[in-house]
Parts: structure tokens; sequence; C-alpha cells
């Protein structure tokens, strides 16, 4: 992609230096802490699975009695795996019952016991990352099978609450020509401190994210991948309170991009900064093995901030969420950063203003798969006017080369689509593909322009603000509402208590694993 | 919920499309037919003709019909309706609240109460789903609305699930709460009456003959038309949005200044 805007290269490294420097203590954070979740997952990539009659799983019920009686500071692994080999357990699921019903006292071990411990945790964590390379070369040989279609990928939503309603939506949309199905939770599971088990069939508009309905799903878009020999991708959230865990799942059971923003859970979900932070860099770690391409969730900052005057801090969220997820251990080709069409239409060129935008943030990150999201907060239920609007949307995102294009519905704010809703959305993005394919090779911002001076002034304004938080660090910034309006102190928000310092001697197999340790 | 006919003169009317009276109107639907062959092309195109003129199009003409993978068709119709519109017995539902903007919101508090507005939200008893009171209090909020906490003039304090009443009334005096917001989204055997009862009666019990906080309780499960029974001071039913939460506390709490001197008819009716 040859650069049409005139960046000065030396004001965009200028920026990434500060947002490493806003992000170095926030990664330091999750270096010294875990979290209840964190070690959830380490059970879960050790394959305990299930839940008690109550519908609580094992995993939880593990942990809480590990957390209990022997604490969680040296990580789950020592004293699950010490148990397990002192009280000859046949699994952890017999471990994991057993606890519940409190009749294991743990321990954490020491010398030839915690030897003996890490020795059994490792080669059952080892198992457990070796399924999710398989899962990732499964991926790769199902590409090879079909095809990898041509971006920008056509990313299309189904919400049902039923995963079995689920399917075949969302095999009619891969049909219809989507190319990631991204189905939408449902609403509140970012606060459940459990991810629920099974085939769910309700939901509260969407469906919940368990490990049987990944499996369900990404098998038929299997079926259907086959059948139209082109690979679907499929899309779930990792975030909310059990953000690693469903990092793990995902990982497991083959999704192929997961949302995962570094501050939505913060801003639009109140959930404690420390705790998004240190939950943040485990599922990175995890997708990043997996092959799985993150979502990031800019484009939520422009539901509630105006879309001209917090253009910036979009910017500066992409820059953090770029460096969190390479620290993690992403590739750039991971990166989907997120962005949106939002400003008000009755703005005077506010076409062109999105133009430079979008060109700005393809420039700033010209490897990343960008995920460029439709209009929602102006369309207004004249589903005519937002037609209209949707157009220029696929105008400006085929125009700047965005990589993911969440198709926009006119109905939006109505209803859950129609069929024709999305039947008529793909229509329009094909035909402004098919119209302007080669609009962007023949577009030249003029030096001094309206998109160049505004792509200019949002970096600069952005480079302003990391500025400022290199002052007050990250945390402070994001109590004072320097994000979608909101103000989120580092104390406060749900899940603070299920943060735990490790201590001198934490383990955690995964980790060291996925770093590289051993 | 409040029905009342406007006082305009009787009047007929039909559709308009480019002529008075021509009674010309636009719909689009999908029928579950299969829009192929010829034959099958035919069938769905005359299916969607009789669903017209049974929804009273007459003529109705077709004037764009397309297939929607193997299944499903797609039709755009016009036609003609016959039907007549008489003003003079429309009825309208109004709500005793105007629905404001967050904007207006925002600004009924500053000129109305000139603090910011304390509201407090929770799921009572053994009530674990905090989906009714997330949806309203959360920023992320619902059905295309941002919830309590994106209003920049209200303070929002959410408890969460599983809160006793006790605990609920102490919370509310520390945080001098102008608003308690009580959710109840499952419930068996009526236990959503008897906890809306429950708050009720412990914050008469609390704060005997001194200012209670304004009491409001949702779920899917409660009838609008209970709150006097149920002691409390409102109630939302299913398909609440934040914005409908947020002009009622404002009507309630932080009333227009201009409404004081109008007095009389306008906003009481």
């Amino acid at each position: 992609m040859e650069p049409k805007l005139g960046l000065d290269p030396a004001v965009v490294r200028e920026a990434r230096e500060l947002a490493r420097a806003a992000g170095q203590p926030i990664v330091e954070l999750a270096r010294t802490h875990t979290t209840v979740s964190v070690e959830r997952a380490v059970l879960r990539l050790a394959g305990l699975d299930g839940a008690d009659e109550d519908g609580m799983p094992w995993v939880n019920r593990l942990a809480d009695a590990v957390r209990e009686s022997a604490g969680l500071e040296h990580g789950v692994a020592l004293p699950a795996w010490d148990a397990l080999l002192t009280g000859e357990f046949s699994s952890l699921a017999v471990l994991a019952r057993d606890a519940a019903a409190g009749k294991v006292k743990f321990r954490v071990p020491e010398g030839r016991d915690a030897a003996a411990a890490r020795t059994a945790a490792s080669v059952a964590l080892g198992r457990g990352i070796a399924a999710i390379d398989a899962r990732r070369a499964e991926r790769d040989a199902m590409i090879r099978e079909t095809s990898d279609p041509p971006k920008p990928w056509i990313y299309l939503i189904v919400a049902t609450g039923d995963i079995y309603e689920d399917i075949p939506q969302a095999q009619a949309a891969a049909r219809e020509g989507a190319d990631i199905i991204a189905v939408i939770r449902s609403t509140g599971q970012s606060l459940l401190d459990y991810v629920p088990e099974g085939a769910t069939r309700e939901g509260y508009a969407g469906t919940y994210a368990t490990r049987e309905n990944f499996r369900l799903m990404r098998a038929a878009l299997d079926d259907v991948s086959r059948e139209l020999g082109r690979y679907v991708r499929l899309t779930n959230y990792a975030s909310g309170l059990c953000m690693p865990e469903i990092a793990a799942l995902a990982g497991l059971e083959r999704l192929d991009m997961m949302l995962n923003d570094c501050m939505y859970g913060i801003i639009f979900r109140d959930i404690n900064p420390r705790r998004t932070f240190i939950d943040q860099r485990f599922s990175r770690q995890v997708h990043a093995r997996a092959g799985i391409v993150i979502n990031t969730g800019e484009d939520n900052y422009l539901t509630t901030a105006d879309a001209v005057d917090a253009a910036h801090t979009v910017v500066v969220s992409q820059l953090l969420n770029e460096f969190f997820g390479q620290e993690a251990g992403l590739a750039d080709a991971q990166l989907g950063l997120g962005h949106a069409f939002e400003i008000n239409p009755e703005v005077p060129d506010s076409f062109v203003l999105e133009l430079a935008h979008a060109q700005l943030v393809r420039e700033l990150f010209p490897n990343a798969p960008l995920k460029y999201m439709p209009p929602t907060k102006h369309m207004t239920g004249n589903v005519f006017a937002g037609y209209l609007l949707d157009a220029f949307f696929n105008l400006a995102g085929v125009m700047t080369d965005q990589s993911i294009l969440l198709i926009g519905m006119m109905t939006e704010g109505i209803h859950t689509p129609f069929l024709s809703d999305r039947d008529l959305a793909l229509e329009n993005v094909r035909y402004v593909a098919r119209a302007a394919g080669q609009l962007g090779e023949n577009f030249r911002p003029p030096p001094g322009g309206l998109v160049q001076r505004r792509a200019h002034q949002v970096l600069g304004e952005a480079v302003d603000l990391l500025r400022r938080i290199g002052g007050d660090g990250l945390l402070g910034a994001i109590a004072d509402g320097t994000f979608g309006i909101t103000r989120r102190p580092a104390d406060g928000g749900r899940g603070l208590d299920g943060v735990i310092a490790r201590a001198d001697g934490y383990y955690n197999p995964a980790i060291d694993i996925l770093e590289g340790v051993s | 919920m409040t029905q009342s006919a406007p006082a305009a003169p009787a009047r007929v009317i039909r559709p308009y499309g480019d002529t008075t009276g021509d009674g010309r109107v636009q719909l689009s639907f999908t029928l579950p037919v299969a829009f192929g062959s010829e034959e099958e092309r035919a069938l769905a195109e005359g299916a969607a003709l009789q669903l017209a003129g049974s929804m009273g199009l007459d003529p109705a003409m077709v004037v764009h019909a397309k297939g929607m993978g193997p299944d499903f068709t797609f039709f755009i119709v016009y036609g003609r309706v016959g039907h007549l519109v008489d003003l003079s017995k429309v009825t309208v539902a109004r709500r005793e609240f105007p629905l404001l903007s967050a904007a207006e919101v925002n600004l009924r508090i500053r000129t109305g109460l000139g603090r910011k507005l304390v509201v407090l939200g929770a799921c009572i008893g053994t009530d674990a789903h905090t989906v009714g009171i997330d949806a309203i209090l959360n920023v992320k909020g619902h059905a295309g609305e941002k919830g309590l906490e994106y209003y920049r003039e209200m303070r929002v304090v959410n408890l969460g699930a599983q809160v006793g009443v006790d605990d609920l009334v102490a919370r509310t005096r520390a945080e001098h709460a102008d608003a308690v917001l009580v959710s109840q989204v499952v419930t068996q055997r009526e236990a959503h009456l008897a906890g809306a009862r429950e708050v009720a009666a412990a914050f008469r019990a609390g704060q005997p003959g001194g200012r209670r906080p304004l009491l409001v309780v949702g779920g899917p499960r409660f009838d609008p038309a209970m709150a006097g029974d149920l002691g409390v001071d409102k109630i939302f039913g299913r398909g609440t949005t934040p914005r409908e939460v947020a002009s009622y506390l404002v009507h309630a709490l932080a009333p227009a200044r201009e409404a004081a001197h109008v007095g009389g008819a306008g906003d009481r009716a």
C-alpha cells in the first residue's frame, strides 16, 4: 500500500514510543498478578470440563476450593497437581468433585513434591497447548482444502439466542457471501464469573458462548466452507470476567477471530481495570498461539463520544492495543484493530472526514487486518436513508483498503436483522466493491487538502493525549474518563476480588509454555 | 399510559401516493418460497399477490422479486388500499411523561436539581440475573440506547445481584440516593411481587415520616398498572429502554422549571 497522507514518520514513531511507555507498567502489573479466571483457564487447558448439577463449572469449583485452603498466590497448578499425585485421584474431574464436596485439603507443595507436581502439570498443559496447535494446523489445512477469500472479508452477525437457530442462519449468511460469522453473546455474559456449559437455546439478545456452542457452530461452518469452496471464519467474544477461559476454549475449538479489546470491558461493562488487563495478557498469549485474529473495540468509543471530537482516542486505543498485542506475542496479521464510520451525517464534509480517519488508520497499521464498523449511532429508522449511509460506509471501506467490513443493516436499532435486511446489505457491499474496486488506487488526497489536514490533526491530538497519559499512567487516564467519556477508577468495578498478587514461586505451566520458558 | 383523543375536526383520509385519495402504499416482505425455475417464480409472485390481496391491496403489483438462497423470496409490492382513516377515531397512547434525549435529561437535572441525580440499582432476593438492571444502568445499554451511567448528570451505583433488602436500604441512605431501581427477572410463584412489596415496606419503615427515595421496580413479569398496589412509584415492564427510565426519573425528581408557571392543564393530564 502506497502512503497517501504524507504522515511524518518521526511523529508516528513518537506515538508508538509513547504507547509503549503508557502500556509498560500495565504489562508489569499483569506479570506480577494472576486472576481466578487465568487459573481456571489453566485447568480448562489441562482438560477439565463439565459442571456440577447446578451448572457451576468444575473449574470454578476446583479453583475456589484451592483458593480457600491453599490460596492462589502460587497458581492453581502446584496445589492441584500435588493433590492429584498425593491423593491418587484418577483425573482432575474426580479431584474437582471431591474438592467441591470439601473432601480435599490442598497445600502448596515444597521440595520434591513441588517438583513432581510441576512435572505432572507441565505434561498436562503440554497436551492442552498441543491440542491448540493441532487446531491451528487443522485451520491451515481447511484453508488449503477450500480457499482463503479475498479481502475485504465480509463480516455478518447472527444472534438468535438459540444455537440451533443460529446454525442455519449462519450457513445461509455464508451462502449469501459472508466470510466471517460472529455469534453475538447473550447480554450480560461478560459479567458472569463462569462460562456456561453445553448447547444453549435461551439467551438475551444473543447466544451464550459455551464450548459446545463453539464446537457445533465451527462444525456447521466447516460443512458450508466445503460446500462453497471458501473458508468461513467464526468469531466470538473473549471479553468480560472469563476472558482467559473463553480464549482457551476458542483455541481448543478452532475459532478464527475473537473480540478482545484492552479497555472495552472496563469502559462499557464496569469490569475492574486491573482484572481486565491481567486477564487480557493471558488471553492474548493464547490467541497468539492459536493463530486467532483479535478484533479490538475502538468503534464502541464513538457510540458514546462524538466521532469527530474523539477520533484521536480511537487512534490512542489502537496504539495501546497494538503494543499490548505484540507484547503478548500476537503478529501484526493477528491485530484486527477496530474503528467505525460514526460521524453525524449532518456535519459538512462528514464523508471526507471519514475517509481521512479510515486512511489514517490504514497507514498507521499497514499490516493489520483492520476491522471497520458501519454506522449505528445515526441510523434513524429511516431505512432508505440508512441504506444510503451504509453504501457510503462501504465506499469508504473499499477506498481505504479496510480488511474486515462489518456489514451495516438498514434496520440497525429497529430489530435483529430480517433475512431480507441481510440480503440487501450484501447486495449493497457487492455493488460498491464492483463499482469502485479501483477507486482507492486512483484516490490521491492532495497535500494541504482536507483529508491530509484532518489526518495530521487527529494524529497530532493522539500524540498529545498519549503525552498526557504518560504523566498520569494509563490507569489514571481511564479513571479520568479519557476513553468513551466514562470514568473507571482502578479499584472500582467488578472482579477486583478475583485479582491475586503472585507470590515468589508462582507457577503457571500454560504461561511457561506460551512464553517459551519450558 | 392514558388514552386521549385529540379534539380535531372529523376528517377521513386515505394514503397519498401522488394524487389525493389514490390510496397507494408500498410494502416489502419475504416468503419462504423458492424463486428458481419459471414455474417457481410464477408461484412465488402469485403467493405475494395473494398475501397483498388479503392485506387489502387492490390492485397490487409485485415490482421486485428476488430469490434469497434456495428457499426464500423477497418482494417489493405497490398497491392501492381501500381503507379509510377516520382521524376523529384515532386513539393515541401517551406516557405520563415526555421522552427526553440524554442532553435534555442532563439539562433538566442541572436546572431542576442543581446537583447530580443519584441512582442506586440492584437485583434483590435470590435473583442472580442482572441482565435487566445492567441493560438499564451499564454504559453499554440496551436497544441502541446507552445506559444511565452514560448520563453525565447522574451518579449510578449498581449493587449487582442478590442484594438483601436491609443492605439496599442502608446503601440508599449512605449514598443519598434519589431513586432506587430494583430489578426482578427470574421469579417463581410470584416472588417478584413479594420482593417489590418487601422493598416498599422496608423503605417505609426505614424512613418513617421522612423523605424516601423514588422507588422503581422493573422486570418482564411485572404489570405496570400495579405500582400503587405494590407500594412503589413506578413499574417498568418488558422492553423498557434506559431512556424511558431516565426520562421518568427527571419527570419525577427534577421537574421542568417552566411547568411550575404553566400550572393546570398541560402537564397534569
